[in-house]
């Protein structure tokens, strides 16, 4: 077999992590290298140093350490019956390729996942060994994320939170029916313990030790996962729900929904259509107002009957259109949870609000420049000389507010 | 001559410095307003020669948040020429108006703060859109970059690249000035041309590959990275002008990953089936011969379905010829996680109280009446809720063979759902606690409450007189054993 180059392998294992779709580098505290005189630093915020024309961000040299994998879940690209093109990265071009686009500020950092060879333990121990070299080698103080393989022992993943700055497991699909049927090998209770495992050690290591009092660095910017949507036919209510017992059962800092991708030489289990990217859309904004603006994930969908979001409108707007007794809200007096539920208002929008009124009543055009667009907001709010009147409860309120049908998809 | 201009109405002209001249600004700023100079009789401008400014009148104090003023610095920074008059507008107004910056939807503040937000904006998108190129190499390693920034943010953003890139050596020019790091000091100079810089990097290459395939066609979106990435920006970054062609291949890739259709499964695939996965062994609830295969087969348990949501099946714990059993009601939040009984606030009270009673905790065995956690999720909280008559009868089967193979001298049911599990009937625990009933196959079981009881009350003497009494109740279990 030819020896592939470096940009072989680069090309055919980018290739491979294409289909992920996280990439935050943010959440990992501060450092730099102004004492270790060193490369690298996060503050807190992560940086997105492109875009691919598929419009997410770059932040990260997303790769995997090799695409063989011994598993065959049927929605990867990578699974063991896959005819795609294999490759191997050795831990020492992982290093250098990392150091050498970081040091042009292309990237904020590495995520770096794999398939797995051999055994669980034989490939984290690979991963974990380009993250050591990154930090005591090189001096790296840029962002590290590990996709940690759920099987893998104790030691290595407490090793990976040492050098990480974030470690993910995936949970692959939003029901261990899902994952029995089309990931054969993968087993949901050792997702779950591991994803438990996490949680504990990394509340373990935030606890300032007795003795010295400080804390030991370990994983910062926390535990996060992915599953793929679509490639079962979960609906949106489910995949929420498997959300809320995720983000409360291991305190997730992030649940990444990934649309399912078609994928060449696709295996005969999955469906043909890849399901709107829409879809994937309304989940995030879903997922944001179970996070932020306090809604509890069964009212997001409630009176949805068939648990699946509106892909016209966004959730909250859909939400609002079916509780418009709880409409129009007074912005000069309506508590800060209240705001929050309105149409159009983004936490930033309310902090605002809140703040201006104190010193000052406001009207329908203050309200304007505090928010992006007057227009979705004005049928739901009260203000000093406005008043919606009927508008609230019209019957075509709903089209009127709507925006206008998108272009149609690439697939239809 | 007087020298006024003819069309200027101004009474003061002030000329600062430079682009960035904030200190001068605020010298002019504080000698104008002390001399009650209204903002609109003030032309502000960048280089020449200024008018002869009052002095400060002495004695009046110029009154300004350390917010405004450090907002303002960043203000400063904007491209606008109107910046100068509108932070002096501002800086009077506020004068009258204390809360002034508090109030979001006043024109001026509004203003302020798009300006504040585009300066800001302008110095993320550099800390993102530089790209240092290498020159030389070994001691002599340099990386140098181009970039063209819409305001005078320089210096803003110069320090991020220090924090960031301490160990290298590296220069940052621009139209408007440049800056060089050398591993110690940081130095600023005068505005370069784009042709000062180097034209390309060994790495390039590299990164276009990665760009190129870390795309997915088949999620063309290009509204969304150009509104991340504007059009302005592309001329200096080595990827984009890979961006016209992906965005015109993107139909046909996408197309062709859609057309390829499953193939035959790779050769080697079969090896590695059977190698790695030979055909698992079904697991059967036949009756167990030990609590160890009681355990293993418990942790596929799908009797009811609290598995669904729980991480794990939380077994009972201790040795397998324990004389004395402890049954609690299901675990909680860090049993889920751990993986085992008791191990959560209610099981170090438990804990603690079974060691001042005298009972060896290593020596008995703990389990729970129902075996998985059963919550509701509150936002980042699990809040345990009780479970039902239903999912106790489908977890009694595991604790009967519990109990079967321990056949222990007595059990203690700690709380009501142990109780009814143990007792297949309501059990009302304040008024039979410290009561043994035997059932009618012989066993004997000892009544009382939950530790989490305890936990549960408020009143701190309330909670000290129940944990006594619970302390009372495990003696009493320990005199009882000994017997």
């Amino acid at each position: 077999m030819a020896v592939l180059s470096t940009r072989e392998k680069l090309a055919i294992l980018s290739d491979a992590a294409k289909y992920d779709a996280s990439c935050a580098s943010s959440g990992a505290g501060g450092r730099d290298s102004l004492k270790s005189g060193g490369i690298g630093s996060t503050e807190g915020m992560g940086i997105c140093h492109s875009y691919a024309p598929d419009g997410r961000c770059i932040s990260l040299l997303k790769i995997l350490l090799t695409n063989f994998c011994i598993y065959d879940c049927s929605y990867c690209i990578n699974r063991s019956s896959s005819n795609v093109r294999r490759a191997r990265f050795t831990v020492d071009e992982v290093v250098r390729l990392t150091m050498d686009f970081y040091k042009r500020n292309y990237i904020e950092g590495l995520f770096l996942s794999s398939g797995v060879v051999r055994s669980p333990d034989n490939t984290m121990g690979e991963m974990v060994e380009v993250a050591r070299r990154l930090r005591l080698d090189e001096k790296f103080g840029g962002y590290i994320h590990l996709k940690t393989i759920p099987e893998a022992s104790a030691e290595l993943i407490e090793k990976a939170g040492l050098y990480a700055d974030r470690l993910s497991i995936n949970v692959e699909l939003p029901t261990d029916e899902g994952v029995k049927r089309l990931a054969p090998e993968k087993r949901p209770e050792t997702i779950r313990v591991s994803m438990a495992k996490l949680r504990s050690k990394i509340e373990e290591k935030a606890e300032p030790t007795l003795r010295t009092k400080t804390r030991e660095r370990f994983a910062p910017g926390g535990q996060s996962t992915q599953m793929i949507v679509g490639a079962d036919a979960t609906p949106d209510a489910g995949i929420l729900k498997t959300s809320a017992r995720l983000y409360g059962s291991y305190q997730l800092r992030r649940v990444y929904y990934s649309a399912f991708s078609p994928i060449p030489d696709a295996s005969s289990a999955l469906p043909l259509r890849k399901p709107p990217l829409m879809r994937e859309h309304r989940l995030y904004q879903a997922d944001w107002l179970m996070r932020f603006y306090g809604f509890d994930q069964g009212e997001i969908l409630d009176g949805q009957p068939d648990g699946m979001l509106d892909l016209e409108i966004d959730p909250k707007l859909a939400w609002a259109l079916r509780n418009r007794a709880s409409f129009p809200v007074d912005v000069n007096r309506a508590d800060k949870e209240r705001l929050l539920r309105i149409p159009g208002f983004g936490t930033r929008a309310v902090e605002r609000i809140i703040e201006t009124r104190r010193f000052k009543r406001l009207r329908l055009e203050d309200v304007g420049r505090l928010c992006q667009s007057i227009a979705k907001v004005r049928p739901f709010i009260v203000a000093d000389g406005w008043s919606p009147g009927a508008a609230t409860d019209a019957a075509r309120l709903r089209e009127t507010i709507a925006p206008k049908p998108q272009q149609l998809e690439l697939f239809r | 001559m007087t020298g006024q201009p003819a069309l200027s109405l101004a009474a003061y002209a002030v000329h600062l410095a430079g682009p960035t001249d904030f200190d001068g600004w605020r010298d002019a700023a504080r000698r104008l307003s002390t001399n009650e100079v209204k903002p609109e009789d003030i032309e502000w401008h960048v280089g020449g020669e200024g008018d002869e400014l009052p002095a400060p009148t002495p004695g009046v104090e110029l009154r300004v948040s350390r917010e405004f003023v450090e907002r303002a610095t960043i203000v400063a920074c904007h491209s606008d020429s109107e910046r100068f008059a509108l932070l002096y507008r501002l800086l009077w107004r506020q004068r009258s108006e204390p809360h002034l910056l508090r109030i979001a939807s006043d024109p001026d503040v509004r203003r302020f703060e798009t300006m504040e937000k585009s300066v800001r904006r302008d110095e993320h998108k550099m800390h993102a859109f530089v790209r240092f190129r290498k020159i030389g190499d070994g001691n002599d390693e340099r990386f140098v970059a181009w970039f063209e920034p819409d305001h005078f943010i320089l210096e803003l953003a110069a320090p991020f690249f220090v924090r960031r890139f301490t160990g290298m050596h590296w220069a940052i020019l621009t139209p408007r000035g440049s800056t060089e790091w050398d591993r110690e000091r940081l130095a600023f100079g005068p505005g370069a041309s784009r042709n000062d810089a180097p034209t390309a990097d060994q790495s390039e290459e590299m990164w276009r590959t990665y760009f190129a395939n870390i795309f997915n066609p088949a999620r063309l979106k290009v509204k969304a990275m150009q509104s991340e990435m504007p059009k302005k920006y592309w001329r200096n970054l080595p990827e984009a002008s890979l961006i016209p062609n992906l965005i015109a291949g993107a139909d046909e890739a996408a197309r062709e990953m859609i057309a390829r259709m499953p193939t035959m499964p790779a050769a080697h695939h079969q090896a590695i089936q059977a190698r790695h996965w030979p055909s698992a062994e079904a697991v059967t609830e036949t009756a167990a011969r030990s609590i160890d295969a009681l355990r293993q087969q418990a942790s596929q348990c799908r009797r009811c379905p609290l598995w669904s949501e729980a991480t794990q099946t939380v077994f009972g714990e201790g040795p397998d010829i324990a004389e004395l059993v402890f049954v609690g009601e299901q675990p909680g939040d860090q049993e889920d996680l751990q993986g085992r009984p008791f191990v959560g606030p209610a099981g170090r009270i438990f804990d603690a109280v079974l060691g001042e009673a005298g009972i060896d905790r290593t020596a008995v065995y703990v389990t729970n009446a129902v075996k998985h956690f059963k919550f509701e999720p509150r936002g980042k909280r699990r809040i345990h809720s009780k479970p039902n008559a239903g999912e106790v009868q489908a977890c009694r089967w595991w604790l009967a063979q519990e109990l079967t193979l321990l056949k222990p001298k007595l059990v203690v049911a700690l709380g009501a759902t142990a109780a009814q599990s143990l007792l297949e009937a309501p059990v009302a625990i304040t008024r039979q606690r410290g009561q043994t009933i035997e059932r009618d196959d012989g066993l004997a079981v000892f009544l009382t409450i939950h530790p989490s009881y305890i936990l549960r009350l408020r009143d701190p003497q309330e909670a000290a007189a129940e944990r006594t009494r619970f302390a009372e109740d495990m003696r009493a279990v320990r005199a009882m054993m000994a017997a």
